[in-house]
């Protein structure tokens, strides 16, 4: 892949940071451990270093290009509904030889439509943004900014991979059989998802969304009790929790969340699994499909959504959150500023952790649940709007008067704020029952979540990839394909989804194959058309992406120790850190992570493991003390 | 041929565009700016970001102003006017709200780039204005919850006893609709006795289905409240209207029921709109399968007088199939009573318009 891992120098004794005070008992510990690693790792088969990897480092490697290869077929089959949404009556007999048998006389099969949706929803929500933004960033930064050699099981950490591996081609090979992969929707609803008379889909490929799944939620669980238990035990010397980058405190929670929720999805993906093949009745009643009345009764699609709610909402967060923590350090580093309120920070996240298991209900108003619930979920929703202005708030405030430089990861993360107010203000909207009557699975829906969660976490994984580019493969990313890169995809995203709202308020159904044959939704051809150009131009710009990506691990600009002058730990390791992180003990941490022009101080940034005592310009009188 | 020459075009633009990237890098490299951390693109990037505010504020500005009409269904029922001054009241908060953080996130962005020598403002928390913009929201939040919840109750609350009942049973990928007939009771139906026929499931032997009838189209009175019961027979399906500002799912297994009021005639909307051939439709809107997007129904509103004569030429099912009646009589009693479905289907409905007229 690259060169970027050089030989471990692994002897302990280098102190990287003159050591104040006594050494404590654990980092000694680590350095004994390391000593011991050396004889395992250091003429290692390239199968072990590269493929069966169990160095953190590694494995986010192996999570970003699986889930960037992800990214690209959920981009790809988004582009070919767009097709069929803009031009309605176009021929598309051109990608027969792609598609075979789904194009009909020059016709986008429709039930492959809904396949195409499907799939784009499940890619994009699991393997790209859930383990492709999750799975990448916990695994690099969760060792590197707490101070630790490796995550507490590299073993785990490495089956956490492997499982996602698996998932994903059962996943991709449900693409490939004769009666087409899961067309039911991301979220699965049945009866439509357990019968495969109701749709092809629901056949073989349905099995093999189920299958994937469960491997897919076995890697979730994996990775995140690696990454809790990483967290709570394997912090360096001096390393509080209250002195963590707000970064780890959003994989910390969102880990806890996966951990929670992810076993409920397992639960009705195997309730689901015993419905479609072992004849139960835990979804389905009083069914007449295909000239057949079923024998199925007493059970409830409802409880079916309940269930998957209950996982679907903190999902969102899963999503999103390891988003926000990264935009957090980005911003507060290239403001050189500190993060505005890290308390409140810190205090809004667990808000939202807490929240987003109690709003699940909110996707269900008009499901036929008992409007009184629909109540209760309303109130709980729209709390949530809280916090999550706090965290924009603070944004803001960080930006008012920092001096700012504008890196790849500075703009994405200044985007990623933009899309998250543009997205997060229109859920006051759906949140609210009254009005999510008119405006249930509509365009308005699928504008907001690809505003607030979809767009939002693809630019929190940008910025997290410019910004860390230099940590991974040890050279810089080209900053002018940056900046092309964000401004392409910034207005790109607001092309496609700002005109989506005004679809979504004249109560276009979403998931329609078509909507010619309704006159109440026959206004906005030309309005369809643009979208689909402009999400057609916004997803070939991304190849820019691509190409500088993997132009840069070879040709990229060599990187320096710590090239956007940060106060985190994963910057004081060496530029291409081997196993093990740090050559020789471990920094400890005397500070929090935000000591950006303190005043007083001659250089604008103070990393955390420089002691007070040596700072005695710029402290704090509280800080005074400590130091003496 | 010609897909030859697309595809070399487009190779050699790719061409084009990997040596333009190169020799940008060493012009970069030639000019000294190659490693400096921060060069002139800082400040070309800040001025974008003014750039963005101003065109991508305008562009919004524009479009929605010029879409305006396009986006607004118009609305034919009681609670669609008051959720529809609910939702523009709640759009005017947003867009506040929307309009203040989108301008201090770019106008910060600009104001605040990178200049030399200046020093960032050490500014860490300040309790004050952290409880200000903490309180604010959750007061205007609780605001717009009370209101949506009032509506909500209302809205979901139970239907007038003298409202209109009609029933609808959504089925791939078609809506059936039944109405009482003249004892006003809509009588059991069962899954198990569907057939090509007998599309609804009727049990004729109970008495109350007897006269109960199937339409194509749905008829309802203006003015009258209507509580539409709705059923599937197979996957889920969901009610949607989008001018009367009603949706509901259909379950399998579990009957839901949504209840409004038409507030103007097919005829009338037809006048205000200038549109003869205009229809109020119902949209299937929870996915059901390969022509899901094709599932539709037209609603018809009539004048209170209208419906009534309508609703009396009506013919019921059991008259218009009497062979279903027949076969039902050669059917051993045993089959009969075990396929009764729970009493909750023989729910009384009222007159079909209330005294009142």
């Amino acid at each position: 892949m690259s060169d970027m891992a050089a030989k471990p120098n692994l002897s302990p004794g280098v102190q990287t940071q003159g050591g104040i005070g006594t050494a404590a008992v654990p980092a000694t510990e680590h350095g004994e451990h390391l000593h011991h690693d050396e004889h395992e790792h250091h003429d290692q088969h390239w199968l072990w270093k590269y493929v069966f990897s169990q160095d953190h480092k590694q494995i986010a490697k192996q999570f970003l290009i699986t889930g960037m290869l992800w990214a690209i077929l959920g981009g790809l089959l988004s582009s070919l509904f767009r097709l069929q949404l803009g031009w309605p009556e176009g021929s598309m007999e051109w990608l027969k030889p792609f598609l075979g048998k789904w194009i009909e006389a020059g016709k986008l099969n429709p039930e492959f439509y809904l396949a195409l949706v499907t799939m784009h929803g499940t890619i994009m929500v699991f393997f790209v943004l859930t383990a492709g933004l999750s799975g990448t960033f916990s695994n690099f930064l969760i060792p590197l900014q707490v101070g630790a050699r490796d995550m507490a099981s590299g073993f785990m950490n490495m089956l956490s991979y492997w499982f996602f591996f698996l998932s994903s081609i059962v996943m991709l090979s449900s693409l490939f059989i004769e009666t087409g992969p899961a067309s039911a929707g991301w979220t699965i609803y049945p009866p439509l998802s357990a019968l495969p008379q109701a749709i092809p889909g629901s056949g073989s490929g349905m099995t093999l969304w189920l299958v994937s799944m469960a491997l897919f939620i076995v890697s979730q669980l994996l990775g995140g009790v690696n990454y809790v238990t990483t967290v709570i035990n394997m912090r360096t010397r001096g390393m509080s929790m209250s002195k963590l980058p707000l970064t780890i405190w959003a994989f910390f929670l969102t880990a806890i969340l996966g951990i929670l929720s992810f076993p409920v999805l397992f639960s009705a993906a195997l309730l689901l699994i015993f419905d479609r093949s072992f004849g139960t009745s835990f979804f389905l009643s009083d069914i007449y499909i295909a000239g057949q009345a079923l024998s199925n009764q007493g059970g409830s699609p409802v409880l079916f959504q309940h269930l998957f709610w209950f996982l679907g909402h903190p999902e969102v967060y899963i999503v999103i959150m390891p988003a926000m923590g990264m935009v957090s350090e980005v911003l507060a580093t290239n403001a050189r500023k500190p993060i505005f309120g890290y308390r409140a920070m810190i205090g809004s996240l667990i808000g939202i952790s807490l929240l987003s298991f109690v709003v699940w209900a909110h996707h269900m108003f008009v499901t036929g649940m008992n409007p009184f619930l629909g109540s209760v979920f309303m109130f709980l929703t729209l709390i949530i709007a809280v916090p999550s202005g706090v965290k924009v708030f603070n944004w803001l405030a960080t930006l008012w008067r920092g001096n700012i430089r504008f890196t790849a990861a500075m703009l994405f993360s200044i985007g990623f704020v933009s899309l998250f107010i543009s997205g997060g203000l229109t859920g006051i909207i759906l949140g609210n029952a009254t009005l999510d009557i008119q405006m249930h699975n509509t365009y308005f829906v699928v504008a907001h979540f690809h505003l607030v969660m979809g767009s939002s976490a693809f630019f929190g994984l940008f910025a997290g990839v410019y910004h860390w580019f230099p940590k991974m493969f040890g050279r810089m990313m080209d900053e002018k394909l940056g900046y092309i890169h964000f401004w392409l995809t910034f207005a790109g995203v607001y092309l496609v989804f700002m005109p989506m709202h005004y679809v979504g308020i004249a109560g276009f159904p979403r998931r329609y194959y078509a909507w010619t044959g309704f006159d109440a939704f026959s206004q906005f051809a030309d309005m369809n058309k643009f979208i689909s150009v402009a999400a057609i131009i916004a997803f070939l710009g991304q190849f820019i992406f691509i190409f500088n990506f993997f132009y840069s691990i070879y040709r990229g600009r060599r990187a320096t120790q710590n090239p956007w002058n940060s106060t985190t730990l994963e910057w004081t390791t060496p530029v291409n850190p081997g196993h093990g992180n740090w050559p020789g003990e471990i920094p400890a941490v005397y500070r929090w992570p935000y000591d950006y022009s303190k005043p007083g101080s001659d250089v604008d940034f103070i990393p955390q493991n420089v002691p007070y005592s040596k700072t005695q310009s710029s402290n704090l009188p509280y800080e005074q003390e400590i130091a003496e | 041929m010609t897909a030859l020459t697309i595809l070399l075009v487009l190779v050699l633009l790719l061409v084009v565009f990997a040596m333009l990237f190169r020799l940008q890098i060493f012009t970069s490299i030639f000019s000294g700016t190659f490693t400096r951390d921060i060069g002139m693109s800082n400040s070309v990037n800040a001025i974008l970001m003014l750039v963005f505010l101003v065109f991508g504020g305008a562009w919004f500005a524009y479009s929605f102003v010029e879409n305006f009409n396009k986006m607004n269904p118009p609305i034919a029922s009681i609670h669609g006017h008051e959720m529809e001054r609910m939702f523009w009241i709640t759009m005017a908060v947003i867009g506040v709200a929307f309009a203040i953080t989108q301008s201090l996130l770019f106008v910060y962005s600009y104001k605040y780039q990178y200049k030399e020598g200046r020093r960032a403002y050490f500014f860490s928390h300040n309790n004050k204005i952290e409880v200000i913009w903490t309180v604010i929201p959750a007061i205007v939040m609780a605001a717009l919850i009370f209101a949506g919840w009032k509506a909500w109750t209302r809205i979901t609350g139970p239907a007038p006893k003298d409202s209109v009942v009609v029933e609808l049973m959504g089925k791939q990928f078609n809506w059936l609709v039944r109405y009482p007939g003249r004892d006003m009771k809509l009588g059991v139906v069962n899954y198990r006795m569907i057939d090509a026929v007998n599309e609804f499931g009727f049990d004729l032997s109970d008495k109350s289905a007897l006269d109960d009838f199937t339409t194509n189209e749905i008829h309802v009175p203006k003015g009258v409240p209507v509580l539409i019961k709705i059923r599937s027979r197979d996957v889920l399906h969901a009610v949607y209207m989008p001018h009367f500002r009603v949706q509901m799912y259909a379950v399998p297994g579990m009957p839901t029921r949504f209840w409004f009021t038409p507030t103007m005639t097919t005829d009338e909307m037809r006048a205000k709109l200038g549109n003869p051939g205009f229809n109020y439709e119902l949209a299937c809107n929870q996915i059901c399968g390969g022509s899901h997007f094709a599932m539709k129904a037209t609603v018809i509103v009539d004048e209170p007088d209208d419906y009534q004569n309508w609703y009396a030429a009506q013919e019921s099912f059991a008259k218009k199939n009497p062979e279903v009646l027949a076969a039902l009589k050669q059917k051993p009693a045993s089959m009969v009573s075990q396929a009764t479905t729970p009493a909750e289907t023989k729910e009384v409905a009222p007159a079909p318009l209330a005294a009142s007229y």
